[in-house]
């Protein structure tokens, strides 16, 4: 379904991805895991097509070249980002937002757009998943929100989407341990044979709650290593030390310093 | 003045237009085009053109005196070209739009826009002069709107047609609220007004409807210095919308319009404007310049509320006003200000606290996109009367792009120390990553875009009524189409 190979990505001369391979099966769920700037987001960004990297390798989803697109054709092609830090826009509305993003995918996509009146049956019951109450589709997209608040608002979002692909950055980032459990609830209610899965996370934490069927550590733009589950736990308990070049700890070789997330 | 002191040229044309009068006055007027520049002579040929009484002509000549001896406001941050006074003609007779056969007769580019808008074929029909079934409608629906009105009470004409039947209602208010002598442009709409409408709500009436569904339609022909008189009398309530959200061009360049309005004791007007006139091309030819005096008096209890959307003109000079007279009257003003191209806006609002515990908000929203430049200038006044007089202003300003200019200038002055005045403001831009975080969920860059600017002025279409905030969002997204990246 998804094959990433040879992924380089850099900003300027910065070189953040060094050539990093990645094969998804429809149905799976795979763990990123790596330690803080080992560039978990930028591939996170790169799925999804941000500007400003210089991007070489190939990203395929079911056969269409990712690369080729923006990002708008990539969100109809079913890629789905639940952003580690989710933007604010004063003024939008959620419910607002939530219908014309699903309806500028089917249009894109040739499908019939969803009136207001059957969408709010599909964001009620969406709601459910992430134990929304309705008042949160009157609120401004993200703004005033809790930290725990936008990462449900995502999950809602990518519960509307319903994605091919849903990547989701450090979606775990922020939250107490009950709005870990809703989130990682409403991810595994997601969970479906056609739909794919890239978890990244820095901690093993949320993977308690979200069992992955793959788990791969990311360490300084490369994969270095690939497993099960029990890969996380022993991460776990030893760490990233023994993946990670000591000089990281040297602010001014750390290879992500200057780097947006 | 006197009757017997008018001069002989002038009578010569009054008896001339009055007896024209009986054989069609517009028919005659239709021909007709003062030479261009002014002086005395064209003020009193246009009032006996306009075969206005004695004491309006007064008033018109004493305004034109005043202007002779005033010059040009240069305070606000526009660059103008210089303006040739000479050059204009002052009295031009409306000329009647061809008629069109059908919607395949009108422009294109005016068709997109319309449907772009999504203003109804037969508004549509109207709006472009198209014959056929649509004018019959725009008849019947014209006398429908007649009818209603009369029935609640409510006058709504032409000014011309005031000053003819109801010139005493006139007489009171004319210039009670903007002096002739007020400043620049509005002595100069003081003593050249073509025409205008003139709008009275008797005690206790609420308008039983908005008027602008009447106005847009019998909008179009606005002259270029129009006058606007609306007395709404105690306890009465009206909804105004002037304007139109469809493209209105314009072969003259200055337009100098002044807008009055009479709230009397616990009256409410609610005034609305969508300006699009044309704004000149993307190097700055062309386009409106646009200088409007517009200001509110509300009496005790009274509350006067402006709610603009300008998105047109090459230059604009607008501060609709409120001054807060009576005891606990309340002054509102809402604007979205759009200056994209080369376009320049120097526009914001005056609040005058006279009387005890006066209420006044002000929320602006300006967007400055391409080489536009877009000012807030703004007076908050508490005079030493105005016991607990509060006022809250809000100044938002979005920049688009690296070229343009967004700038707050408010001013505040209080006299009274239980005045409680507060104000905000903010510039921001759209943010790439606002950009992207929309595009990741499927929208276009230029329908994100539109959605955030919209965001951004929210609080101000909200207080548009339905129909227009829905078509002014839309006229929103259309000004700033090729602003993105």
């Amino acid at each position: 379904m998804l094959h990433v190979n040879n992924l380089t990505a850099a900003i300027g001369d910065k070189e953040i991805l060094k050539g990093l391979d990645l094969e998804v099966g429809a149905g799976e769920v795979h763990a990123i895991m790596g330690p803080n700037g080992s560039g978990k987001s930028t591939l996170a960004h790169a799925l999804a097509g941000r500007d400003g990297y210089d991007i070489t390798g190939t990203i395929t989803l079911d056969d269409a070249d990712l690369l080729d697109m923006e990002p708008e054709a990539r969100a109809a092609a079913g890629v789905f980002l639940g952003f580690q830090y989710p933007v604010e826009i004063p003024g939008v509305n959620n419910m607002y937002f939530l219908r014309t993003a699903l309806n500028s995918v089917r249009r894109a996509r040739g499908e019939d757009e969803v009136g207001a009146r059957d969408f709010l049956s599909v964001a009620k019951e969406a709601m459910n998943l992430v134990e929304m109450k309705e008042d949160f589709l009157y609120r401004a997209v993200n703004a005033g929100f809790s930290g725990g608040e936008k990462k449900r608002n995502e999950i809602l979002q990518m519960a509307i989407m319903q994605p091919r692909l849903a990547v989701l950055d450090e979606t775990d980032s922020g939250l107490d341990i009950d709005a870990l459990r809703i989130i990682a609830g409403g991810v595994n209610a997601l969970r479906n044979p056609d739909r794919s899965m890239i978890v990244i996370t820095h901690y093993q934490r949320l993977l308690d709650y979200i069992k992955p069927d793959f788990v791969h550590v990311l360490v300084d733009g490369r994969i270095v290593q690939s497993g099960d589950y029990t890969l996380a736990l022993e991460l776990e308990d030893h760490g990233y030390a023994n993946y990670v070049n000591h000089d990281l700890d040297d602010p001014s070789t750390r290879p992500l310093s200057g780097v947006p997330s | 003045m006197t009757e017997s002191t008018v001069s002989d040229s002038t009578r010569t044309i009054q008896e001339l237009t009055s007896s024209d009068y009986e054989f069609g006055f517009s028919t005659d007027l239709d021909t007709d085009i003062a030479p261009p520049g002014l002086d005395e002579s064209i003020v009193r040929l246009i009032s006996a053109k306009k075969n206005e009484p004695e004491w309006l002509l007064e008033w018109r000549l004493k305004a034109y005196e005043a202007w002779t001896k005033m010059e040009e406001p240069d305070w606000a941050k526009l660059d103008i070209a210089p303006i040739d006074y000479d050059a204009i003609s002052y009295w031009a007779a409306p000329k009647p739009k061809p008629v069109l056969d059908s919607m395949d007769d009108v422009d294109p580019d005016i068709r997109e826009m319309f449907d772009k808008l999504g203003i109804p074929l037969h508004e549509q029909k109207m709006l472009s002069n198209v014959a056929v079934d649509a004018i019959v409608d725009s008849v019947s629906v014209t006398t429908t709107f007649k009818a209603t009105l009369l029935e609640a009470g409510v006058i709504f004409c032409s000014f011309s047609e005031a000053v003819q039947d109801y010139p005493d209602l006139v007489r009171e208010h004319l210039g009670s609220v903007v002096p002739v002598r007020d400043n620049y442009f509005a002595a100069l709409n003081s003593a050249v007004f073509s025409d205008g409408s003139f709008c009275y709500i008797p005690k206790g009436v609420r308008c039983p409807m908005e008027l602008s569904t009447y106005f847009r339609i019998n909008s179009m022909n606005t002259g270029q210095f129009e006058r606007t008189l609306i007395i709404a009398d105690d306890d009465s309530h009206v909804s105004y919308l002037e304007g139109c959200t469809a493209p209105q061009r314009d072969e003259n360049q200055l337009h100098a319009a002044v807008v009055e309005l009479v709230a009397k004791d616990r009256a409410e007007i609610k005034y609305s404007t969508v300006q699009n006139w044309y704004p000149g091309d993307e190097n700055g030819l062309g386009g409106i310049y646009n200088f409007v005096t517009k200001r509110g008096r509300a009496h005790t209890d009274a509350k006067i509320s402006w709610t603009q959307v300008e998105t047109g003109s090459a230059i604009t000079w607008k501060y609709p006003s409120v001054i807060l007279q009576g005891d606990r009257s309340v002054g509102e003003f809402y604007s979205v200000a759009l200056s994209s191209k080369r376009q320049q806006a120097d526009t914001g609002t005056k609040m005058i606290h006279i009387g005890k515990d006066t209420t006044s908000s002000i929320i602006s929203k300006g967007i400055s996109a391409a080489h536009g430049q877009n000012t807030y200038r703004g007076l908050v006044k508490v005079m030493r009367s105005a016991e607990n007089a509060r006022n809250y202003t809000q100044c938002d300003s979005l920049l688009l792009g690296k070229e343009c200019g967004a700038h707050t200038i408010p001013y505040i002055e209080v006299k009274n120390p239980t005045a409680q005045v507060e104000h905000e403001a903010s510039t921001s831009t759209v943010g790439e990553d606002q950009l992207y975080y929309c595009r990741q969920r499927g929208m276009t860059e230029e329908d994100a875009m539109s959605m955030i600017v919209n965001g951004f002025c929210r609080e101000v279409f909200n207080e548009l009524p339905m129909e227009f905030a829905v078509e002014a969002q839309r006229l929103l997204s259309m000004s700033l189409e090729g602003s993105v990246g």
